[in-house]
């Protein structure tokens, strides 16, 4: 019965969008970190997700029709961090200049927003297939 | 007499079932790069099973295994066209699959509530009351 597998399906896309809300909010609160070498500045990071195919579901064409989704790993944004002139800064260099890391804000909100929209839809779906479930269950009474 | 009760209801409430968990799946890659939003071709299924087909899975070789909870069969699967396909390769549309996820809830209940109508009205034929 394909309505419990909704559980599963949704679970993986919450457990998904959740890790997606953490490195937002990992890269909002290192937003204002700096550091005196480039190499060391906190760089925005970013959960990559990859389909995960059901095999134990599968039909004959060895295609699962469900599948949930995961996070394949976290990669770091490649953009420059910024210089910033900050000769009173402990962490300044000797030129005085300090690396921002280079977290864009406006680009985490509406990240943040997406996750939050995303998260909504698949606890909708839960709720729905937990309905539509315990209806089914009491057919015929 | 009691071989088909529910008339075509029972059958539709299982593809009904199994859609649910195909569009659930659509909802939860909507952010998946790559990913192609699929969706049951419910008249060519419903209409196989119409005419006496059995619903579930077509097995073709001697070795294969009937599977008759493994979900909708590949060839009931269809990719959707997306009307506006985005840079990264996913084709899901969020306000076209909730809607879809919508029509199929009531569908379902509508399903449900004619099967629960026909077991009131055997039990009232039954009872005699």
């Amino acid at each position: 019965m394909s309505l419990f597998n909704v559980f599963n399906v949704a679970g993986s896309a919450l457990n998904a969008e959740t890790i997606r809300l953490n490195t937002t909010a990992s890269n909002l609160a290192n937003a204002e970190s700096v550091s005196g070498d480039p190499g060391k500045v906190y760089r925005a990071r970013q959960p990559v997700f990859q389909t995960m195919m059901d095999r134990a579901g599968a039909n004959t064409d060895g295609e699962g029709s469900t599948a949930g989704v995961r996070v394949l790993g976290i990669v770091e944004s490649q953009a420059p961090p910024q210089m910033r002139y900050e000769p009173g800064s402990p962490l300044a260099n000797k030129q005085g200049y300090v690396y921002m890391s280079n977290v864009n804000p406006i680009e985490e909100m509406t990240n943040m927003i997406s996750a939050n929209r995303s998260f909504a839809t698949n606890v909708d779906a839960i709720n729905t297939a937990r309905d539509l479930l315990l209806k089914t269950i009491a057919m015929g009474r | 007499m009691f071989n088909n009760i529910f008339g075509i209801h029972e059958k539709a409430l299982l593809l009904y079932g199994d859609r649910v968990g195909v569009l659930a799946n659509n909802l939860a890659n909507a952010d998946t790069p790559g990913f192609k939003a699929r969706d049951i071709d419910f008249r060519a299924v419903l209409a196989q099973t119409d005419s006496g087909a059995a619903l579930p899975l077509a097995v073709t070789e001697p070795g294969h295994i009937v599977l008759n909870a493994g979900g909708p069969s590949s060839a009931a699967l269809k990719y959707r066209n997306p009307y506006q396909a985005s840079l990264d390769g996913n084709t899901v549309e969020m306000p076209v699959e909730q809607a879809a996820f919508a029509e199929n809830n009531v569908r379902y209940q509508a399903s449900l509530g004619f099967i629960n109508d026909d077991i009131a009205d055997l039990r009232l034929a039954i009872m005699g009351q």
